[in-house]
């Protein structure tokens, strides 16, 4: 019982049940940030107010659309699969939340010289990190898939299944561009592709993975990015939940804490999609001015930029058709990455970049 | 180790569960899940050998592709609940004998499964202990790419057959 006491109070354990804490709070309230943000962004680009009432500016909005989330009916439909029907959101919710484990976000630290050797800023350091967080990525469509059909709705059961269809058309390209990167990096682990990208290219340009083998990096990112918007369902790829034809899709029938889950599954997702983005392509925590110390805070800003981005995209963009979807996924986005992939594993082959 | 076993019961378990539950149950739905349930069981076993690049892949690939084709299928036929009057008129035993290979099929594989195992070395090993030969996941495609690479085309070849064959059986005639 001892062994497991001094296990228990060692200062790796315990940094390591505070990382996983922290991390787990920091991703339910990004969600509550990205709600906010997401109110005030959409506002301003139509030249309304947005929410100001609850707190300053309208602060503490996502707290009382919480509390009233919390406080309303839980419906379920009379035909609904019962088990089902409650295991959805909850799957949903845990494969975006599970998903954000292998993901880097700060060099690694002794925490004020309290640990005796330097650990990495993440939860799990996995040396096939980049296929789990596909792999958990990829359960999420599960919880959406089953949320439409346990609802017994006909709309309900559309938007799962243009979900599942959309989803797994995108996840090629999005392999494609990932393995371009897995490649020039010569690893799994996304702590190891961060740190190849420490660095300047003559002095100036950050050796990030944006700017290697000039221009497929570029090329990647840009398939990634998009690829990424599909596979959370962000507008202009939020077929699941198209409101003009399926009512709400996927979450018609739920209402309360459960259809909450689902909200909350989006952004977490949202969240992990440009965290992982910033690891593999624009250096992670690598940053000028700031010491190593503090590279969090570059991962925090490089990560706002990209959030801001997507929710500047789903504002700007109508949605695409649904043949036009699915076209640009298959016949533009998917042979595009392949070239992208053969040009950059040629370059890795021939000049050794 | 004690860790170990407790962990290579508990995967264990599960996937067995799950493999069961398959079958085990009317409602085809949760078959699909059944059977997902039971790649996660396997899964964890492969991250018990070290390993996890066979782990991932093993949920990439059933769990996150073929699975959610399997579910997509399901749910687009609406494939209804067994009915236990109507699986009893057409159980194999009272149906013309061609229909009961498929019970001598599944005779000879017990058959086989339990000739397999009694000469398999290594049985008495204890959990934990069996280390694969290859972890790393470079080393995986050096080997898939020289050692492997007759088995690895030839899968391909199948892959790409059978793709070849589903598009040209859903092509609309126009003729």
């Amino acid at each position: 019982m001892a062994g497991v006491l001094d296990w228990l109070t060692a200062p790796q354990t315990l940094f390591f049940l505070g990382v996983t804490f922290t991390v787990f709070l920091a991703l339910q309230i990004s969600a509550a940030v990205m709600v906010y943000a997401e109110r005030k962004v959409s506002a301003f680009m139509q030249q309304r107010y947005g929410p100001y009432l609850v707190g300053p500016k309208g602060v503490l909005q996502p707290i009382a659309d919480i509390v009233k989330l919390v406080f309303k009916e839980d419906l379920k439909p009379k035909a609904a699969d019962t088990l089902l029907f409650a295991a959805a959101p909850v799957i949903s919710a845990m494969a975006a939340i599970a998903a954000f484990a292998p993901v880097p976000f700060g060099a690694a630290t002794t925490f004020f010289g309290l640990l005796p050797e330097p650990m990495p800023l993440m939860v799990a350091d996995i040396n096939v990190a980049v296929l789990v967080i596909f792999a958990i990525t990829s359960m999420g469509v599960y919880g959406i898939v089953l949320a439409g059909w346990s609802s017994n709705s006909k709309y309900a059961l559309l938007g799962g299944l243009r979900s599942s269809a959309q989803m797994i058309s995108y996840e090629l390209a999005y392999g494609m561009a990932l393995a371009t990167i897995v490649m020039i990096a010569g690893s799994l682990s996304l702590r190891e592709i961060v740190d190849a990208q420490t660095g300047y290219y003559f002095g100036v340009i950050p050796r990030w993975n944006i700017f290697v083998v000039f221009p497929t990096g570029l090329i990647a990112f840009l398939i990634f990015s998009t690829a990424g918007i599909a596979e959370t369902n962000r507008a202009p790829f939020d077929f699941p939940e198209a409101e003009q034809e399926l009512v709400a899709g996927y979450h018609t029938e739920y209402s309360s804490m459960r259809f909450a889950l689902f909200f909350l599954a989006e952004y977490i997702n949202m969240v992990t999609v440009a965290a992982v983005v910033t690891n593999l392509f624009l250096g992670g925590w690598h940053g000028p001015l700031l010491p190593e110390a503090y590279g969090w805070i570059w991962f925090l800003i490089k990560l706002s930029t990209l959030c801001f981005g997507y929710l500047w995209l789903r504002w700007t963009l109508p949605r695409f058709r649904y043949d036009q979807l699915m076209s640009f996924g298959w016949k533009l986005l998917l042979p595009l990455a392949t070239v992208n992939l053969l040009v950059s594993a040629a370059g890795v082959l021939y000049f050794g970049l | 180790m004690v860790f170990d076993q407790v962990l290579f019961y508990v995967f264990a378990s599960v996937a067995v569960l799950g493999g069961l539950l398959v079958i085990g149950q009317r409602n085809p739905i949760y078959s699909v899940l059944a059977i997902i349930v039971s790649f996660f069981g396997l899964s964890g076993l492969y991250i018990l050998l070290e390993a996890p690049f066979v782990a991932v892949v093993q949920i990439i690939i059933y769990a996150g592709a073929i699975m959610v084709l399997f579910l997509f299928t399901v749910m687009l036929l609406n494939v209804p609940r067994e009915d236990a009057a109507e699986w009893d008129r057409t159980h194999p035993f009272y149906r013309p004998w061609p229909m009961r290979i498929g019970g001598v099929l599944a005779a000879a594989m017990i058959v086989q499964l339990i000739w397999a195992f009694s000469r398999t070395a290594g049985l008495g090993q204890g959990v934990g202990d069996q280390r694969p030969a290859v972890s790393a996941v470079s080393e995986l495609g050096r080997k898939l790419f020289t050692d492997y690479m007759f088995a690895f085309e030839v899968t391909s070849i199948l892959i790409i057959i059978a793709m070849v064959g589903a598009v040209v059986l859903a092509r609309k005639r126009e003729f």
